[in-house]
C-alpha cells in the first residue's frame, strides 16, 4: 500500500457518513488483525478487512469504494464474530458496497451483475427464478456458457423449472422496490 | 393427530434445485409427529443481493413475509435455509431495536411488520422443541459404515446475537442430533468455514477452492459423507464437486447429504423418498450398509457377552 499523507487526504465526511449508516465506531478498532486472520476471503481481496478499518478509520473514500475487497466478502460473519472490540465488521462491509454501489464504483461487475439479475428475477416473479437468473447473468456478464457444465448434472431431476414461479403479491413485490426507490430519491 | 404445529417457509430454492431439502424436511417432521403449514403467497427473502442494495430495502422485503406470518396468528415461522432465516432475524431484530429503522421499513410495505414473529432454524426446533430422545425414538435402519463431518456453514450460528443458537466457533447441534439417530461423527476441524457462499457464478475459481479445502478436510478426519444443514453449501460441495476436481486436479467423491436425508434414512425412508438421487455424488454404496437397528443391538449384546469371560479371566490372573 502506497504511503498516505493523511493531512491532505482524510475525507471526515466520509467517515460521518459511513458509521452514520453503519452505527459502527471505527475507533474502537486497534488493528489486532484478527478479522483478517479469520476471513477466509484474504487471499482473495486487494485489501485485508483489517485493512480496510484502518482505510475506513482514515476516510480513505476512493481506496476502499475502488476495493474489490468489499464485492468479495461473502458476509460469512467471521471477522464480526471474533473482533474483540464487537465491532460488527460484516456489517460496515456491507454499508461500504452499498455506497458503493450507490455511487457506481463497481470493482467487481460480474459479482453486482449476478445480485442484480437475482434482483430483478426477484422483481418480476416475487420468487426467484434460478434458470433465469443464470441466464440473466450470463447474457449480461458476457460469460455465456457460465456453469453450463452444472446442466447435465441436474437435468432431469426435477431440479429446475423452465417456468417460474409467480406468486400472486409479486406486484406488491415490485411495490417494494418502487416505494424503495422513491424513498432514496427523498433521502437525497 | 399431530403433536406440534409449525409455519413453514421453504425459500425459492427449496422449490427448485434444493427441492430435495423440502423433501427430507417434511419426511422427517411428518415422522416426528410435527405438521407444518406454508404461508400463503410468501416472497423471496432477499438473501444476499437485497442487502448489497440497502438494510431497509433488505429488511423489508424480508419482513413482509415475516407480516404475513404475523397476520396467521403465529408467533415462530422455521425454515430450513440458513440465508432466509438470517434475513427474517436480521429483519426481525433491528426493527424491533430501532423505532426509526422500524418507520422507514414499513413505509415501503403494503402491510406493515409489527415485530411479533421469531425464525428458528429446522434444526434449533429439532434440537430445542423436539429433543433427542423422540428424535432417537424413530430410528428403525443403522449404518455401520457411514461416518459423517457436520458441516455447518457460515450463518446459520453466526453472529451469536442475531442468530442466537448453538456455539458459533464450535457448534454441536448437528453432531449431536447424528449420533442420537445413531451415526457415527468425525472430529472435524471445519465445521464452520466458508465454502465460497453465493459467488459460485461470479468466481467460481474461488468457490471450487474454498470448498475444496472444506472436502479435504472432510477426509482428513476420516469421514465418508459430508452432512450439511445449508442447500447453497450444498450445491458447492455436491453439484461443484466435478468443477472443484477440475480446477484443484483433485478427485473428490464424497456424497454430501442434507442432515434430514440422514436422519430420513435412519427412520427407514428410502433414498428416492428423500430425494438422494437428485445428488450430483451418488451415495449408493453407502447407503447399501443399512440394516435394522435391532442387528446392532445384538452385535453389542453379543460382543458384550464375549468381552465378559475375558474380563473376569483378566482378574483372576491378576489376583
Amino acid at each position: 500500500m502506497e504511503p498516505i499523507n493523511l493531512t491532505e487526504k482524510t475525507d471526515w465526511q466520509f467517515i460521518d457518513q459511513v458509521k452514520k449508516e453503519s452505527l459502527q465506531d471505527p475507533a474502537l478498532c486497534y488493528q489486532c488483525g484478527n478479522c483478517t486472520a479469520g476471513c477466509p476471503y484474504t487471499k482473495y481481496f486487494d485489501y485485508p478487512v483489517s485493512q480496510v478499518m484502518r482505510l475506513f478509520q482514515t476516510g480513505q473514500k476512493e481506496t476502499i469504494l475502488n476495493s474489490r475487497s468489499i464485492w468479495l466478502c461473502a458476509t460469512c460473519e467471521t471477522c464480526t464474530t471474533r473482533c474483540p472490540c464487537e465491532i460488527d465488521i460484516a456489517h460496515i462491509m456491507d454499508v461500504l458496497r452499498i455506497i458503493a454501489r450507490r455511487e457506481n464504483y463497481v470493482s467487481e461487475k460480474d459479482v453486482k451483475t449476478f445480485y442484480d439479475s437475482f434482483l430483478s428475477s426477484m422483481k418480476h416473479h416475487g420468487r426467484v427464478f434460478e434458470v433465469g437468473i443464470l441466464m440473466g447473468y450470463n447474457f449480461k456478464s458476457g460469460h455465456l456458457l457460465a456453469d453450463a457444465d452444472l446442466g447435465p448434472k441436474i437435468l432431469g431431476k426435477g431440479k429446475i423449472h423452465f417456468l417460474p414461479t409467480r406468486i400472486k403479491g409479486r406486484d406488491k413485490v415490485a411495490e417494494i422496490f418502487r416505494k424503495f426507490q422513491e424513498m432514496r430519491k427523498n433521502r437525497v | 393427530m399431530s403433536e406440534k404445529e409449525y409455519i413453514y417457509f421453504p425459500g425459492c430454492s427449496l422449490e427448485a434445485s434444493a427441492i430435495e431439502y423440502d423433501m427430507s424436511v417434511r419426511k422427517v417432521l411428518a415422522a416426528l409427529g410435527v405438521k407444518l403449514i406454508e404461508p400463503d403467497d410468501w416472497s423471496c427473502c432477499g438473501s444476499t443481493p437485497a442487502h448489497s442494495v440497502d438494510h431497509v430495502f433488505a429488511a423489508a422485503v424480508a419482513a413482509r413475509n415475516l407480516a404475513i406470518v404475523e397476520k396467521m396468528g403465529a408467533s415462530t415461522v422455521i425454515t430450513a435455509c440458513p440465508a432466509c432465516l438470517s434475513a427474517f432475524k436480521k429483519a426481525h431484530l433491528r426493527m424491533k431495536k430501532e423505532e426509526g429503522f422500524k418507520k422507514e421499513v414499513n413505509a415501503i410495505l403494503d402491510e406493515p411488520y409489527n415485530c411479533g414473529v421469531t425464525a428458528k432454524s429446522v434444526l434449533q426446533i429439532l434440537v430445542e422443541d423436539i429433543g433427542p430422545k423422540p428424535v432417537a425414538e424413530k430410528v428403525t435402519l443403522d449404518f455401520p459404515d457411514l461416518k459423517v463431518a457436520p458441516y455447518y456453514g457460515c450463518i446459520i450460528n453466526r453472529p451469536p446475537e442475531i442468530m442466537e443458537f448453538d456455539d458459533p466457533e464450535n457448534p454441536m447441534a448437528m453432531d449431536n442430533l447424528m449420533t442420537s439417530v445413531g451415526v457415527k461423527v468425525c472430529d472435524f476441524a471445519f465445521k464452520v468455514e466458508c465454502c465460497g457462499a453465493a459467488f459460485g457464478v461470479a468466481k467460481r475459481k474461488m468457490v471450487n477452492e474454498l470448498s475444496s479445502k472444506v472436502l479435504s478436510m472432510a477426509l482428513d478426519a476420516g469421514a465418508n459423507c459430508l452432512v450439511v444443514t445449508c442447500q447453497l453449501c450444498h450445491q458447492n460441495l455436491d453439484l461443484r464437486q466435478g468443477q472443484i476436481n477440475n480446477t484443484m486436479g483433485s478427485s473428490f467423491n464424497i456424497p454430501v447429504l442434507f442432515f434430514t436425508q440422514v436422519m430420513g434414512l435412519t427412520y427407514g425412508y428410502s433414498p428416492q423418498e428423500l430425494g438422494i438421487d437428485k445428488h450430483n455424488i451418488q451415495a449408493e454404496g453407502l447407503l447399501k450398509t443399512r440394516r435394522p437397528v435391532e442387528e446392532r443391538i445384538k452385535e453389542e449384546q453379543e460382543k458384550a457377552k464375549a468381552k465378559k469371560p475375558k474380563a473376569k479371566k483378566a482378574e483372576e490372573e491378576e489376583s
